[in-house]
């Protein structure tokens, strides 16, 4: 299995040449500049600088300089934060971010699998109809439909959380963003829980287990559960992807210091460097954090053997 | 043979038919999913007509009834935004622009991803790894991202948005279509196509395509609220369409601003793309059922 990490974990660097190439000529073809937002400039100064942040150089000069920098760690400055390099904001960015993802990943697999294991030990019931028509909602609704929706009841109507805003990203400022965040991936993983519990559950090993004399909660949870967490498990690659999307609403929307609503602005100011940083760190993340789901899966199933 | 559209016609007589027939006894006994069809042809229909109907245009300003709530003696029935436009046609002009946006951008995603798919599994071999292989490191890329900056870098403009969305889409499409394929290539129907001296473009469209139609039905179902989520999600964050033109996104966006203030112009939005996007789900829901009754 260590020679397949490794493959796998050289098997990303041709993908990121993809997107940082991809990424930086698609910017550079685009109409129109960073700095042609505002008045014209007298023809010197654009010249001065255009050369300090190298756009006079051929295209290809200007891609080799950036490449090289990206190896490093250097993803050159920000454009419209100009006393920032990009490599600054997205470390001072990261940790807020991580903060919230993390957690709302963390409730969304307790309170996903705790749900979906409930429903389907009680298939059919009146509580398992409950779970699923909630799970359905949490699917239904996007995010940035729950966020304000969160927002307007228990920010402005109950006055109980702040409305937005990070002052220290304690308790408080946490909740509602992190349940917005987490609400949908707690839907999904219910469901997803639900249905390969039931299809576990009639296995011939439960059988076994039943037979044997085990008492319920320890073949649910010491059998069943092992074998139904395998979908969740290869759910949490596009859950992670889908977590680092959908936090750049759930940034913008609760005003939280962190890469989300640096690659919005960004993305609204024409802050080309930011933009790309962002892409190319967080491309990076999703793709080592799916190589570590699929390791996970072979550590759960043993019928799964990497080679 | 010649109608395109229909894909009973398309599959072979007596077999094709009953499965299809099949399918929609089944899908009419889930009454969850009949009663989301009839739901959703009415937000349809309400989209579609409702803004030459109304009594407001979706541009006009009234000044005197800015960010009213619903009124009916003023004929306001979600009220007004802040510049004082009906929030009623708004909000169907902007269901209007979501599904025109899922329906353009799916059929952009079905053509590629058939097509790649049928092909790849068809030719196979070397071609399928290297046409496979592709589709591996797009899947890998962060596309909500990339869809960003296109919108980015060239100008917030509806007919790219169709096409990005698009060709997110398409991959997940193109798997579907090359699994199905490899199992179809090697049915006796194939065969006969290849010995009687069919030319393999023609098998591909007509033989192994209409076959495929099951499955891709399934997908598409799951595709369009799926683009209908991303297309929000861009116009949420400024990045889709532009104004006076609107769509649920934007005006979900705008609602949320104006929520202590305003919150019929968070709400209502809201609950149309909720009441489609359940819709969408339900139906999918039932149309996998009925296709696929092993996976109840």
């Amino acid at each position: 299995m260590g020679s397949y990490a490794l493959r796998r974990l050289i098997g990303v660097v041709p993908t990121l040449l993809v997107i940082i190439t991809v990424a930086f000529f698609m910017i550079r073809v685009a109409p129109g500049g960073p700095f042609d937002i505002e008045r014209t400039l007298p023809p010197e100064i654009e010249a001065n600088i255009k050369a300090a942040y190298d756009l006079d150089k051929p295209l290809v000069v200007q891609y080799i300089k950036y490449l090289g920098g990206v190896l490093t760690g250097d993803f050159g400055p920000s454009y419209k934060y100009k006393d920032f390099t990009v490599a600054e904001l997205i470390g001072a960015g990261f940790p807020v971010s991580l903060k919230l993802g993390a957690s709302a990943m963390l409730i969304a697999l307790v309170l996903g699998v705790t749900l979906g294991t409930v429903a389907a030990l009680r298939q059919n019931s009146a509580l398992d109809y409950a779970v699923m028509t909630v799970a359905m909602t949490g699917i239904a609704l996007p995010n940035f439909v729950i966020a304000p929706l969160l927002a307007l009841v228990f920010g402005i109507y109950l006055s109980l959380l702040p409305v937005a805003g990070w002052s220290d990203g304690g308790m408080a400022d946490m909740v509602l963003p992190v349940t917005a965040m987490a609400l949908p991936y707690i839907a999904y993983i219910a469901r997803l829980t639900r249905g390969s519990m039931i299809e576990v559950l009639r296995s011939n090993f439960i059988r076994t287990a039943r037979a044997k004399g085990l008492p319920e909660h320890r073949v649910v949870t010491k059998h069943a559960l092992r074998a139904a967490l395998l979908p969740v498990v290869s759910f949490l690659g596009p859950a992670t992807a889908g977590i680092i999307t959908g936090s750049v609403v759930i940034e913008q929307i609760f005003q939280v210091p962190g890469i989300g609503r640096y690659f919005v602005q960004g993305a609204l100011n024409r802050d080309y460097t930011l933009v790309m940083g962002v892409v190319i760190f967080y491309a990076t993340l999703i793709m080592v954090l799916n190589l570590v789901v699929d390791l996970l899966y072979a550590v759960l199933d043993p019928r799964v053997r990497y080679k | 043979m010649t109608n395109g559209t229909q894909a009973p016609d398309m599959a072979p007589p007596v077999r094709g038919r009953s499965l299809w027939q099949d399918a929609l006894r089944r899908l009419s006994h889930n009454r969850a999913a009949v009663a989301a069809v009839v739901v959703l042809a009415l937000v349809v229909l309400l989209a579609v007509v409702g803004p030459w109907i109304a009594p407001h245009a979706y541009d006009e300003l009234y000044f005197d009834h800015v960010a009213i709530g619903p009124d009916l003696d003023a004929g306001f029935l979600f009220g007004t935004d802040t510049v004082g436009r009906d929030l009623f046609v708004r909000t169907l002009m902007g269901a209007r622009i979501s599904i025109l946006v899922a329906l353009a951008a799916t059929s952009v995603s079905l053509l590629i991803g058939i097509l790649y798919g049928a092909i790849a599994g068809f030719v196979g071999g070397r071609v399928d790894n290297l046409m496979m292989r592709f589709v591996d490191i797009m899947y890998a890329l962060p596309f909500m991202f990339f869809v960003i900056i296109l919108m980015v870098v060239f100008g917030r403009n509806i007919v790219l948005m169709f096409l990005a969305l698009g060709a997110v889409e398409w991959l997940t499409m193109a798997r579907i279509v090359r699994g199905q394929t490899l199992t179809l290539k090697n049915r006796e129907f194939v065969e006969a196509a290849v010995a009687s001296g069919v030319t393999r473009p023609r098998i591909i469209l007509r033989h192994i395509i209409p076959n495929l139609l099951g499955p891709v039905a399934v997908y598409i179902t799951l595709t369009i609220p799926q683009v209908i989520l991303v297309e929000s999600f861009l116009s949420f964050l400024g990045l889709g369409v532009q104004e006076p033109l609107t769509s649920l996104g934007v005006l979900i966006s705008e609602g949320a601003d104006e929520m202590e203030t305003a919150p019929w112009m968070l709400i209502f939005p809201a609950t149309v793309l909720a009441t489609m996007l359940f819709c969408f789900n339900f139906i999918g829901d039932g149309v996998r059922d009925a296709l696929d009754p092993k996976d109840r």
